[in-house]
């Protein structure tokens, strides 16, 4: 069974188009990279797969079901770190066990607790439990944020622009961890990122979005010189920057 | 100083104070969290056309702000949930149409009384047993919807994962403002229009001060709430001060102390 199916997918947000005839499939047990310009529609690609935002036509399936007919334990989601709201009075772990228990616990559990020290160890993360979350960097939240899904155990994981910052000496990198999780648990993982050395080093499928499908294949074949400027308008070969410094010294060519 | 308990216009002005205050400070935490400190606000403001309605009818004005400011809640969720209005905006139309119709009703009356005085700023000796019976109907109602305080928790953290998680947030929202708007109509007598967003406010936010999980702001804002009307019921009584107002005093004087105490734990622990 695919793990997503979406079919002439549509999607209309205050008379703006942010998603058209989005027809694609992505198997089980996959790692998709969604990459795309601002604006995309990459974002919202991921709310309608969630069943947060109902697509206007086509049809999507996540596991042959309606997305808000799956079962939420099926799916991680791990949001981007920027939406957390940080006023909010909580320790790591008790953002870890909302992945268990679907709702905020007034006390955790032994059994609980157990679960998610053993999901934030799991990602290096188990000295942050008893942190407040105002108080966490970009990078340890979003690892709190991975625990949260992976301690569910689930069959998808969506990530929004996963902010993972550079890793510790001798920590498993952000994007190991998500690949031991697929193995492992046989896993369809589908990121959103800008990242494009990760989309080409991580991902085995690549999805290029400007609110149409652009491409959509192995990293090689969705990257491609044209369906990169077909999605950003520009040629993305990379240039080298202008910089004093590496010019030969002018003074020296005066004399 | 027991003795002022003994009377019964007071253990009146006591019993419903104390359910005022533990209901508003329970509410205040997902107010205050939420970002909603104006729905307060707007909603005492919404109670005053209700009020000024029943006084224009003739009828116990309680009996009538109740559906008038749930009736004006529920409009704020709706308009709110099908615009892209950012919320304070939303209350701000509703906060001024409400305010000028009840201006407009207390108009209409012809033997213009005092009456609307004690509902703008609050008096202990206007509790009625009827009051009490409304008050004790709120709370019974908030007692069956505790279960519901983690979801709602939820999806004040994260809106979009309580959604994802199947929590129906949407009818949570109009569930909870319908109980915040009632809130506010039984706290009009003890506290006033003109105060009563404080009383949703300032608890909660001294809680948050002390507070790192979300489980002990709720606890820490019940005890600052309902602490703080006994207090300041007590010093109404022997100042000959107005009830509402000296309640609220007494909360910002706790306010203080919890952002001192805030800043101490905060120095210590680096």
């Amino acid at each position: 069974m695919n793990a997503i199916n979406s079919e002439n997918l549509s999607l209309t947000i205050e008379g703006n188009e942010v998603l058209s005839d989005i027809t694609c499939q992505v198997h089980e047990g996959e790692f998709v990279a969604v990459l795309g310009p601002n604006g995309a529609g990459k974002s919202m690609f991921l709310k309608v797969l969630l069943g947060l935002v109902r697509p206007d036509s086509g049809k999507v399936t996540v596991f042959g079901r309606k997305p808000e007919k799956v079962p939420p334990e099926w799916i991680g989601y791990v949001p981007q770190v920027k939406t957390l709201d940080s006023s909010f009075p909580a320790l790591a772990i008790e953002l870890v066990v909302t992945g268990l228990n679907h709702t905020w616990q007034r006390w955790i559990s032994s059994t609980a607790k157990e679960a998610a020290i053993a999901a934030l160890s799991e990602v290096g993360a188990a000295h942050l439990a008893d942190r407040p979350i105002g108080a966490l960097s970009g990078g340890e939240l979003q690892r709190v944020y991975l625990a949260r899904s992976f301690v569910r155990k689930p069959r998808l994981v969506l990530l929004d622009e996963p902010v993972t910052g550079v890793d510790t000496v001798g920590e498993k990198s952000f994007y190991s961890l998500l690949d031991d999780f697929r193995h492992k648990n046989k896993a369809t993982i589908i990121m959103v990122t800008h990242d494009w050395e990760v989309a080409t080093h991580n991902a085995c499928h690549v999805m290029v979005l400007n609110r149409r499908l652009i491409s959509f294949g192995t990293p090689a074949e969705a990257l491609c010189d044209d369906c990169l400027k077909r999605a950003y308008g520009v040629s993305i070969t990379p240039q080298t920057t202008y910089c004093p410094r590496n010019q030969p010294d002018q003074e020296d060519t005066h004399v | 100083m027991s003795e002022i308990f003994d009377l019964p216009f007071m253990q009146r002005a006591v019993a419903a104070g104390l359910m005022v205050g533990f209901l508003a400070s329970y509410y205040g935490v997902f107010v205050v969290q939420r970002g909603m400190s104006f729905l307060g606000n707007g909603l005492a403001h919404a109670a005053f056309g209700g009020v000024a309605l029943g006084l224009m009818l003739g009828r116990e004005p309680l009996w009538i702000a109740a559906p008038f400011t749930l009736i004006i809640a529920l409009a704020i969720t709706w308009v709110r949930q099908r615009t892209s209005l950012a919320s304070d905006t939303v209350i701000g139309i509703f906060f001024a149409v409400s305010m000028a119709a009840g201006i407009i009703f207390l108009s209409l009356k012809k033997d213009y009384s005092t009456d609307a005085f004690s509902y703008l700023f609050g008096s202990i000796l206007a509790v009625s047993t009827n009051d009490l019976i409304i008050t004790g109907i709120v709370l019974i109602l908030t007692m069956l919807t505790l279960p519901l305080w983690g979801r709602w928790a939820y999806a004040t953290f994260d809106r979009n994962l309580a959604i994802t998680d199947r929590v129906p947030v949407e009818f949570d929202e109009y569930l909870m403002t319908a109980l915040i708007a009632v809130t506010v109509v039984v706290a009009v007598k003890v506290v006033g229009i003109v105060l009563i967003s404080a009383f949703l406010v300032i608890p909660a936010a001294s809680a948050r001060l002390l507070a790192k999980r979300f489980a002990v702001m709720t606890l820490i804002s019940v005890i600052i709430g309902t602490t703080s009307v006994l207090a300041g019921l007590s010093a109404s009584y022997l100042l000959d001060f107005p009830s509402g107002s000296t309640i609220v005093l007494i909360q910002a004087t706790i306010f203080m102390v919890c952002f001192l105490a805030g800043r101490l734990l905060r120095i210590k622990a680096h």
